[in-house]
């Protein structure tokens, strides 16, 4: 299986060619109503996860809420 | 025949942008030692409101790191926070992000200028402020005990100012309550003290000073046991306010005595 060079958090990953961005965050075992992604600088509406297709070169921010003050 | 007195219903709901809340205290969710000290704390503290960070997953902890998966988000308000950020596009970049998950378009507006103290940038917050209020966001802006930037955040459009009571994590309590009290005097939208607070009494006089509420999170997560703790917060905050409300009684320099001087035994 074909697999492309993406950035996820900063750090460079190989993963499947041909993933939305909701089977990306499945297969990082992440659950995609916990997770807000930045694609390429633009926050994506969860909406969307299931439609963006992640490409080669592709710069992806996963955040979530943590503990805080 | 004993009389019971009546006194729920001394003191009014706090409103924030239109919604009211019954808990004056609000509580963050870091630093705990584990989840479920910090769900137990939070429940114990009696609060509504809860802060939480925006962070990058930590794709092996992302379970456990994740907030969510612990906390009730029907029962509870969140919070998020800009914390961490050191320029006003980053704030703005994190309350984006917050926003995004879909649960609030509250946001704790935080601009740090300094790395040691960790006290606020409020030209920073003050901008930031303006624009995260045209883009809809109900902003909740840390700042210093400050009455100037205090204003400058109230006609930015913020919902709450939150001036600081001591800096972040130092547990030093209130150190300014004469500006505080003019903060108060001043602004309309609701006052939170926000970060210092270190024990119950620090709450109860912070309270007492007229502010509308309390945030704080280091007091609870790092005292020797948080639920307890939690509960003494709670309960400081509400006697507090009720003091406060109640008027306390004149400070003499001299004793009074408090029972009769008549009628004593020759």
């Amino acid at each position: 299986m074909a697999e492309i060079r993406i950035q996820v958090n900063g750090e460079p990953k190989d993963v499947a060619d041909g993933l939305n961005i909701e089977e990306l965050l499945r297969s990082l075992d992440l659950q995609p109503r916990m997770i807000v992604v930045e694609h390429n600088g633009d926050i994506l509406r969860r909406e969307r996860y299931a439609e963006v297709l992640v490409g080669s070169g592709d710069s992806l921010e996963l955040v979530q809420f943590v503990g805080g003050g | 025949m004993s009389t019971v007195v009546d006194i729920t219903g001394t003191d009014e709901p706090l409103v924030i942008a239109g919604r009211a809340l019954r808990s004056r205290l609000m509580v963050g969710t870091g630093k705990y030692r584990s989840n479920q000290e910090m769900v137990d704390a939070i429940e114990a503290s009696g609060a509504e409101v809860v802060t939480v960070a925006v962070r990058r997953v930590d794709l092996d902890r992302a379970n456990e790191e994740g907030v969510l998966h612990h906390l009730d988000t029907q029962r509870y308000l969140l919070l998020p926070n800009t914390a961490g950020c050191y320029t006003a596009q980053d704030a703005i970049r994190y309350a984006r992000l917050a926003r995004a998950a879909g649960f609030t378009d509250w946001v704790k507006l935080e601009v740090i200028g300094d790395q040691e103290t960790l006290l606020p940038d409020a030209g920073a917050t003050i901008e930031a402020a303006r624009e995260l209020v045209s883009d809809g966001f109900k902003v909740l802006a840390y700042t210093n005990d400050d009455l100037i930037s205090a204003l400058r955040l109230e006609d930015a459009g913020c919902a709450a100012v939150m001036p600081l009571a001591s800096p972040i994590g130092s547990g030093l309590g209130l150190m300014n309550p004469f500006n505080i009290r003019t903060i108060k005097s001043r602004l309309e939208v609701p006052v939170i003290v926000d970060a210092g607070v270190g024990t119950a009494s620090d709450a109860a006089v912070t309270m007492e000073q007229g502010v509308d509420g309390i945030l704080m999170n280091t007091a609870l997560a790092e005292a020797q046991e948080p639920v307890r703790m939690a509960r003494a917060m709670g309960l400081a905050t509400e006697a507090g306010r009720l003091a406060y409300l109640a008027g306390r009684m004149p400070r003499r320099e001299r004793a009074v005595p408090s029972s009769p001087t008549r009628g004593m035994l020759s």
